[in-house]
């Protein structure tokens, strides 16, 4: 019993809570990235690999704009409506010839994309790490810590961003076009819905999501070329665990997997603790491999 | 002997014989870079198994690759004197090592979430890889000094480019007719016929989870055999080769070159590998060539799906 309670005794509370608004702040996030990527999947049937180089953009470009500008959130907003028409950009010059072709074949092209946006990200902003100064200065009092007022602010935006585009899908017309062209595309396109351009609008609206997220996570990280393939990575993990196509359950698995990975990171380094998400996989894959918040078919 | 079989033959001959001379031929610049075109040729040979056979896209064989490369690395600094042989066995244990455990978990998926699980797996070795300093050196990875070419009490001599560029080509070659004869096998059909209609195949009643966890290692052994070879070519072994632009390298190297061929994938690594250089000899070392490249790829995705050599592919498989 004794070291069960010496155990209890020296546990870190503090430490603990302090990685649970940690956990939930990049786990939403994680979220925002995610549902952009399980959109572009649900609606097209396309696994978009450039979709962390879209993320990663969507930093750098609000790099770009708050040093001309001296406004993060204007920055903000011109950075998202730039990836958004980045993506529209992409979409059609790549994946429009591709419809109707094996869904192999827009992996490859997207991993293409993610190639040329990663190396022209090398190309034009250097191998020299950026980073954004934080727009929200003020800090709250959390146990012995000064916590960033900006971090919950990005939590909140977060879920205003995921709510506000649930009701754009639940209400808005594009939103029904969107959901007709999944439930039945010939059916759609017989109803007198521009499929081609729905296309297009999902995969920008995808985009500026992935945008959306990079800004805002630019001051709580640095920002490299790189950085894309950590974050498209996680967003996987996330949207197999989720179960693909599956907003609520993408939201669910990035809270879940981002609390795992920041109480992980109380006991073992950040780059280790990755490798919990990893496990969570492992054993999402092996109990119900069509994941965790979809009924698995009997 | 048919005449197909005459023609396929005498060209197979035709293609070692030139590849035979060319290190003899060609300054030592240009062997080392067909050496190394032939290392990565195997590697994405290895994948086109997965790919063009069975209908599974890997974006994780740089575990394999990197698995057989530290593998042999290990056997290479655990042993002295150190001995080839041993290091290719040790190579080829890890690469399988790997291959088991992504196929026995990332085989219960398919399309486009086999490719995604792989590509997570890999990620989990490159991990590992790269935080386990104390044995594999972790960012600096390990080196080693290159092994001489031995045969136990009777021969033992130093590798020299040629000499190392024919070890190669032999492995290389072996590789390629041993792979095309496991697609024509029995084995083989039933891998084929996964891709074409994976349900009627296990309606027919053959266990479709085992064959493909089969193939995936098969495929991962070749993996390996390419990390240890590109090992001792180099002798070093660095965790950037277990990371994930390896995987996306070797997928290029099958689209550029022709899925389902087995030696498209050659041409392709040996195409990239050329236009590589040589935009880097024209626009300078600096040059981001991997933004022309990727336009390249994509309009072959686009405009020639089947890659350089899919015109052959019946005529290659007959």
């Amino acid at each position: 019993m004794q070291p069960v309670v010496q155990f209890f005794q020296s546990f870190p509370l503090d430490l603990l809570l302090i990685q649970t608004v940690n956990g939930i702040v990049t786990g939403l996030i994680l979220a925002l990235v995610a549902s952009g990527l399980t959109l572009i999947f649900g609606i097209m049937d396309v696994v978009n690999f450039a979709h962390g180089e879209l993320f990663m953009m969507g930093a750098y470009l609000g790099v770009v704009v708050l040093a001309t500008t001296g406004n993060f959130w204007l920055a903000l907003v011109i950075a998202v409506l730039m990836v958004a028409i980045l993506g529209a950009a992409l979409q059609i010059l790549t994946l429009r010839p591709l419809i109707g072709r094996d869904p192999l074949n827009t992996i490859l092209a997207t991993f293409g994309i993610s190639l040329i946006l990663q190396n022209f990200a090398l190309w034009e902003f250097g191998p020299v790490s950026r980073k954004i100064e934080e727009p929200i200065g003020t800090y709250f009092t959390l146990f012995y810590l000064q916590y960033p007022w900006y971090r919950i602010v990005i939590a909140v935006l977060s879920v205003a961003m995921i709510g506000g585009f649930w009701l754009f899908l639940k209400y808005s017309k594009f939103g029904i076009w969107i959901r007709a062209t999944t439930q039945d595309r010939v059916m759609a396109e017989a109803m007198g819905i521009p499929v081609g351009w729905v296309y297009t609008g999902v995969f920008a609206l995808g985009a500026a999501m992935a945008g959306a997220s990079g800004v805002l996570f630019g001051p709580l990280g640095s920002i490299n070329h790189t950085m894309g393939l950590d974050w498209v990575l996680k967003a996987f993990i996330v949207v197999v665990v989720g179960g693909m196509g599956n907003l609520g359950g993408s939201v669910a698995a990035a809270i879940f997997i981002s609390l795992l990975e920041a109480y992980a990171s109380i006991w073992v380094s950040p780059s280790q603790a990755v490798i919990v998400s990893f496990v969570v996989l492992i054993l999402t894959l092996l109990f119900r491999p069509t994941g965790l918040f979809v009924a698995t078919p009997k | 002997m048919s005449r197909h079989d005459k023609i396929y033959w005498s060209g197979f001959c035709v293609v070692m014989a030139v590849l035979i001379a060319a290190p003899l031929i060609l300054p030592i610049f240009w062997a080392k870079f067909l050496t190394e075109i032939l290392i990565w040729g195997l590697l994405a040979m290895s994948s086109d198994l997965l790919i063009g056979y069975t209908g599974m896209v890997s974006f994780g064989h740089s575990a394999f690759f990197g698995l057989g490369m530290y593998g042999a690395a290990g056997a290479l600094l655990h042993t002295s004197p150190p001995n080839l042989w041993l290091a290719i066995l040790a190579g080829l244990a890890g690469a399988a090592g790997a291959a088991l455990f992504v196929a026995y978990f990332s085989t219960r998926l398919r399309d486009i979430y086999f490719a995604i699980t792989t590509l997570i797996f890999s990620q989990i070795f490159y991990v590992i890889i790269f935080t386990w300093t104390a044995v594999t050196g972790g960012e600096n990875g390990l080196i080693f000094t290159r092994p001489h070419f031995s045969i136990p009490f009777l021969y033992d001599v130093r590798f020299t480019t040629t000499t190392m560029h024919w070890f190669v080509l032999a492995l290389v070659a072996g590789s390629y007719l041993l792979l095309r004869r496991i697609t024509r096998s029995p084995f083989g059909m039933v891998l084929q016929s996964i891709r074409e209609n994976e349900a009627r195949t296990r309606a027919i009643g053959y266990p479709v989870q085992r064959y493909k966890i089969v193939s995936v290692m098969l495929s991962g052994i070749f993996a390996g055999l390419a990390g240890v070879l590109y090992g001792v070519q180099n002798e070093f072994a660095a965790p950037d080769f277990v990371f994930f632009v390896t995987s996306g390298d070797t997928v290029i190297f099958n689209v550029l070159g022709g899925i389902g061929t087995l030696v498209g994938p050659i041409v392709g690594a040996g195409f990239f590998q050329l236009l590589r250089e040589l935009l880097s000899r024209i626009f300078g070392d600096q040059f981001p060539y991997l933004i022309p490249l990727g336009v390249v790829f994509i309009m072959m995705i686009i405009f020639l799906p089947q890659g350089l050599l899919g015109f052959a592919k019946r005529w290659l498989n007959r």
